[in-house]
């Protein structure tokens, strides 16, 4: 009864829920640094642009992708992976251009450029021939 | 003398191996995502499934485009090859290298042969996975029973 009441109102249910159990697993990642940028690759089969959600807050970078069932209710020969849903954060530590961030998702591949910001940038000091 | 000599170390270590590749086998459903690959037996992982008329074979190959992939079928045999290649290096520093590269090559044993002529596969958002039609005499048949 009180999980009945809890719903009553239908507008209380802010996200869209999904019904069946949902596997999260930690995607695999690669991650460069040079002196302009950060970038992230990561593996991430089976999402697509629509179903992923990335987030910039305090200093914390998260990355959430959905995977629908892509068979429904099959039995299985053999299962080597199970599939699910995918989900990383990441605590970025130096100070980032967060209005720059870009992403980019290609054949199940993430790639994310963090920009540094200007004041974290390495400078080059210039010599002067004395 | 050669290899005979007793050497209970590599024996335990493959010992170990083969206890930790049967424990992947078993709870490699949940746990494979976290296992590092050189610890990986095989590369593509891959699920199986079939409906009356097909075999389905799906793999994760994220980064891959169809030619990078070589797919073949002899009799019951399915052979997935490729090569997954690097981002090219620039100068900067790698804080982390979680992903695989390499060539890799992935032999399937399906429970009967198939069509090898009438075998597809289609790749998209770096699933892969192939579609091979069962023979006439693999598929189920409905047996009539008539009543006397």
């Amino acid at each position: 009864m009180s999980e009945i009441s809890k719903v009553k109102n239908p507008s209380d249910v802010a996200t869209v829920e999904r019904t069946e159990q949902v596997l999260t697993f930690t995607p695999r990642f690669d991650i460069w640094e040079n002196d302009d940028e950060l970038i992230l690759y990561g593996d991430l089969p089976g999402v697509s642009a629509e179903n992923l959600e990335i987030r910039f807050e305090e200093k914390q970078l998260s990355i959430h992708g959905r995977v629908d069932a892509r068979q429904g209710g099959v039995q299985y020969l053999y299962a080597e992976y199970g599939v699910g849903d995918f989900f990383r954060t990441f605590a970025i530590g130096e100070a980032m251009d967060a209005s720059k961030i870009a992403a980019e998702l290609k054949n199940g591949v993430l790639t994310v450029h963090l920009p540094k910001s200007e004041a974290v940038k390495p400078k080059r000091i210039e010599v002067r021939q004395a | 003398m050669l290899g005979t000599r007793w050497q209970p170390w590599l024996e335990m270590q493959s010992e170990m191996t083969r206890l930790r590749d049967e424990m992947d086998r078993v709870f490699g459903r949940w746990s494979h995502r976290r296992a590092p690959f050189l610890g990986q037996a095989a590369f593509p992982l891959l699920n199986v499934w079939e409906d009356d008329n097909h075999y389905f074979v799906e793999a994760e190959l994220p980064g891959m485009e169809m030619e990078d992939l070589e797919i073949f079928v002899n009799g019951s045999q399915l052979t997935i090859k490729g090569e997954r290649k690097e981002p090219a290096g620039e100068p900067g520093t790698w804080h982390r290298r979680e992903r695989l590269y390499g060539k890799f090559t992935r032999i399937f044993e399906l429970p009967h042969v198939v069509d090898a002529d009438q075998v597809s596969a289609e790749l998209k958002q770096g699933v892969l996975t192939v579609s091979l039609p069962k023979q006439p005499e693999s598929r189920p048949r409905k047996i009539e029973v008539r009543a006397n």
